[in-house]
């Protein structure tokens, strides 16, 4: 079963094409990393599929259906770095944010709430964390806070923002490992990802872009020297058996 | 009318004005790639207690020492907003808020205590806040026209430093260019750009003679060289069409003028210019749009 | 009440309304926004003024959320096509508030307002334009209005207040779950814009803005739960306002300048001893990291 179909997706800032006529679709239960150098439109196309970003032509549906009526059933992680960690609040009080949708209008977040926000805490171990201020967090454990909030929301479907970024090698693990469970209960999850070494580990469908799709398919199948040259222009710098250094150089 | 066209105390202002206006222009197309258009509207308010302060202490209206005033009242004001900025969790925007606000409160607690004390020679003080260039006298407007002069020497000459400078610090640095002297510099020229403009167009009003021209230059080149003379033309009419319709009537305030003169341009080269024009945009969207469908009842 | 009772209220009011206001504000990097706002609103007036001749309260404030919502609307548009927030802001505002003073300057508009006393307020005349209120008695024009406005605020941001929340920490989350973020963003930007106007009779356009931001970034300093924040930017505008008159009749001069002033020595006191974020407390900490 499909659970996010795109049909010739373009979306262009001013006169400029970002995404060019993206078509996909994409199967329940798959963990897919979306892969493509810097300036690809990847964050734009996440943007782009969730109306955060006006689009300038194609379909997108989701399990069959348009957003509007869907947006409780899929979960969104921004990039870390789009939110002020300065905001005046507190680790808790963020996860629980990850509820508003649910909660509706005029409503206050009750005791269940704050239970579910805990268990979530849990999974990403950062209870201990709960009333910590968020200014005083470190880069992976606000990576941890944002996993935890996209958790309670109990999507059926994730969209995660490049959730490996300078994280510490303890958040990755634990970033993974939820992944994983999460796949393993059925949700779906597509996440923008920026190390290449790690995709085949990581992820069991890749989607490579530049602007256009360059290929889209299980990771033995698509993680290949030809599709990768394709989507860095052909330019990556290779070693026998692996990459040379953590991120492909364009040259 | 005719008079006040042809009185030789006219055609002194109305030049500078122009020049002024150029000196605006190109500047203005500095701060805006920086993406400091505000950062502009801040010292120009902040200058005005340098104004009231300098009047208060020299007891004169002269000109240069309000200038001087207020040059320093408004490089005091740039140095608080990025010092607020980088000590504290406080963001750019607040900060400049706060500068701006506070510089100007104070500016007005002193024009105030001046009017009280001045005997009569504040009068005119008054014309800070929304420019009064008719009344301006011939050696104001000279002096106001040769240091416009001098900021678009100095932007001219070391236009290369500049270029580099703006767009790519780092590689500046490697070139052996001095980054931290030319950005000192740059908030320097700024200073003295918008203070020779506060008695012709006021204080609240001299950003938009910064900020508008060069962003109307945007929608007609994406070359930098084109975008600075094309920026100092529009200011420059701006400014001389400004003073031209202010010195028709008794007592009109030239700013505003000015800025709905140049907020004409802008308005003409957001939907007619030739690179980033609305027109434009539209038009080569919808060329994509139709390719894109063609393209698909082919693969049908 | 006395005269100077009537003042000190009226001080009171714009101090606690621009200070529970200017937090959100601060906190979604809008504060040159309201700086916008502020001077735009002077063409909501005149407008208003032509229409209806008179410089009642409601009109007033229906042309003034009138101007806010259109200098937003502008911006928001001018930055859709790609123009900078900061270059968009500047030609709006400059621009409108423009065509506002030319209006009043030439008899184009026929308008017999004090542009002074626009831009600078004059608060000691707020005492002697009464209105006759049921059941309290005469009170000054500029006390009912403020009252009303900073009740609507309160109101407005308790009500929704997990929705203030999210939509300026993280407005794409927002977005996604279905919240109207742009709705919102003008909802506040009509409740910046009814506050300045609710203000501009005491401290005027310009220094309304110091009340807006300066005591919230003050309250920015000392505390990170955003209650608190609301409840030490409504203090500490309150109190500048106080401090502010009292500068202002020891040197006999512009009550509304001092006020502006006022916020600026607050911020100052902050800067440096503010327990969690001033200078002090920042480097104290910095020795005992090392």
């Amino acid at each position: 079963m499909n659970v996010l179909d795109v049909r010739r997706l373009s979306t262009a800032y001013q006169n400029k094409v970002v995404l060019d006529s993206l078509s996909f679709s994409v199967r329940k239960g798959t963990l897919t990393g979306i892969i493509g150098p810097n300036g690809a439109g990847k964050s734009t196309m996440l943007k782009t599929l969730l109306g955060l970003q006006p689009k300038l032509q194609g379909e997108v549906e989701f399990f069959g259906k348009k957003l509007e009526t869907e947006k409780k059933r899929i979960g969104y992680v921004p990039q870390r770095g789009a939110v002020d960690w300065d905001f005046p609040t507190n680790v808790l009080d963020v996860v629980m944010m990850g509820l508003y949708g649910q909660i509706g209008w005029l409503r206050i977040p009750g005791k269940q709430h704050r239970q579910k926000a805990m268990e979530a805490l849990d999974k990403v171990a950062m209870t201990d964390y709960a009333t910590r201020q968020i200014s005083q967090l470190s880069g992976g454990q606000q990576q941890r806070v944002f996993l935890a909030r996209a958790l309670v929301q109990q999507a059926d479907l994730y969209f995660m923002d490049e959730p490996f970024a300078g994280v510490d090698a303890k958040t990755e693990q634990t970033i993974m490992s939820v992944l994983h469970e999460l796949k393993e209960q059925g949700h779906t999850v597509l996440v923008v990802h920026h190390d290449l070494q790690t995709v085949p580990r990581y992820f069991d469908q890749v989607l490579l872009m530049n602007k256009k799709l360059i290929a889209h398919g299980p990771t033995e199948k698509v993680f290949t020297t030809d599709y990768l040259s394709k989507t860095y222009g052909g330019a990556i710098q290779w070693l026998e058996g692996g990459f040379n250094g953590r991120h492909p150089v364009k040259q | 009318m005719a008079d006040i066209l042809l009185s030789s105390n006219f055609q002194w202002v109305f030049v500078s004005a122009v020049m002024l206006g150029m000196a605006a222009g190109m500047m203005g197309t500095m701060s805006n790639l920086r993406k400091q258009g505000l950062m502009s509207d801040a010292i120009s308010h902040a200058a005005l207690p340098g104004v009231m302060i300098a009047f208060l202490m020299t007891g004169e209206k002269d000109l240069m020492f309000l200038i001087i005033g207020a040059g320093l009242s408004g490089l005091i004001a740039a140095c608080l907003i990025q010092g607020i900025h980088q000590s504290t969790r406080i963001k750019e925007d607040a900060a400049m808020g706060i500068v701006l606000s506070v510089f100007f409160g104070g500016g007005i607690m002193l024009l105030t205590i001046a009017n009280q004390v001045g005997q009569g020679k504040q009068s005119g003080l008054d014309g800070f806040i929304f420019g009064q260039a008719a009344s301006m006298i011939r050696s104001d407007a000279m002096i106001m026209g040769v240091l416009a002069i001098i900021v678009m020497l100095v932007i001219v000459f070391r236009f290369k430093e500049w270029k580099v400078v703006l767009f790519d610090p780092n590689h500046a640095k490697m070139m052996g260019i001095p980054v931290k002297f030319y950005e000192s510099f740059y908030t320097f020229l700024l200073v003295v750009t918008i203070v020779i403009g506060i008695q012709a167009v006021g204080v609240i009003l001299m950003a938009a003679l910064l900020i508008i021209p060069s962003v109307s230059a945007r929608y007609w080149t994406h070359s930098l060289l084109i975008m600075f003379v094309l920026s100092a033309v529009f200011g420059g009419i701006s400014g001389g069409l400004g003073t031209l319709i202010s010195a028709f009537g008794e007592g009109l305030p030239t700013g505003p003028f000015i800025v709905v003169s140049s907020s004409v341009i802008f308005l003409v080269s957001l939907f007619l210019g030739s690179k980033n024009g609305l027109w434009i945009q539209r038009m080569k969207l919808s060329k994509y749009k139709s390719l894109k469908s063609s393209h698909d009842v082919k693969e049908d | 009440m006395s005269y100077t009772g009537w003042i000190l209220l009226t001080a009171s009011l714009v101090g606690i309304s621009c200070g529970i206001i200017g937090v959100l504000l601060i906190l979604r990097r809008m504060a040159m926004m309201a700086d916008a706002i502020s001077h735009t609103v002077l063409l909501g007036i005149v407008i208003a003024f032509m229409i209806s001749e008179s410089l009642q309260g409601t009109g007033m404030l229906i042309g003034a959320m009138l101007a806010g919502l259109l200098t937003t609307w502008i911006v928001q548009w001018f930055q859709s096509k790609g123009l900078q927030s900061d270059a968009a802001i500047g030609v709006v505002f400059t621009t409108l508030f423009s065509i506002g003073v030319i209006l009043i300057a030439t008899s184009v508009g026929n308008v017999h307002l004090d542009v002074n006393h626009a831009l600078m307020g004059e608060i000691s005349f707020v005492p002697w334009n009464l209105i006759d209120v049921p059941l309290v008695g005469e009170v000054p024009l500029a006390v009912v209005l403020l009252v009303t406005v900073t009740a609507l605020v309160l109101m407005v941001i308790l009500l929704f207040y997990k929705e203030w929340k999210i939509t300026t920490f993280d407005p794409a989350l927002a977005a996604s779950f279905g919240i109207p973020v742009l709705v919102m963003h003008y909802l506040f930007m009509s409740m910046v814009s009814i506050t300045t106007v609710a203000a501009f009779d005491a401290v005027g356009a310009i220094m309304v803005v110091a009340m807006l931001i300066t005591p919230a970034a003050s309250a920015n300093l000392w505390t990170d739960r955003l209650w608190l924040m609301f409840v030490l930017s409504a203090s500490f505008g309150m109190g500048s306002s106080i401090l502010g008159y009292v500068i202002a009749i020891w040197l006999n001069t512009s009550i509304s300048g001092s006020m502006a002033f006022a916020t600026g020595l607050i911020f100052l006191f902050s800067y440096v001893f503010a327990p969690r974020y001033g200078r002090i407390a920042v480097l104290k900490k910095k020795r005992e990291t090392i």
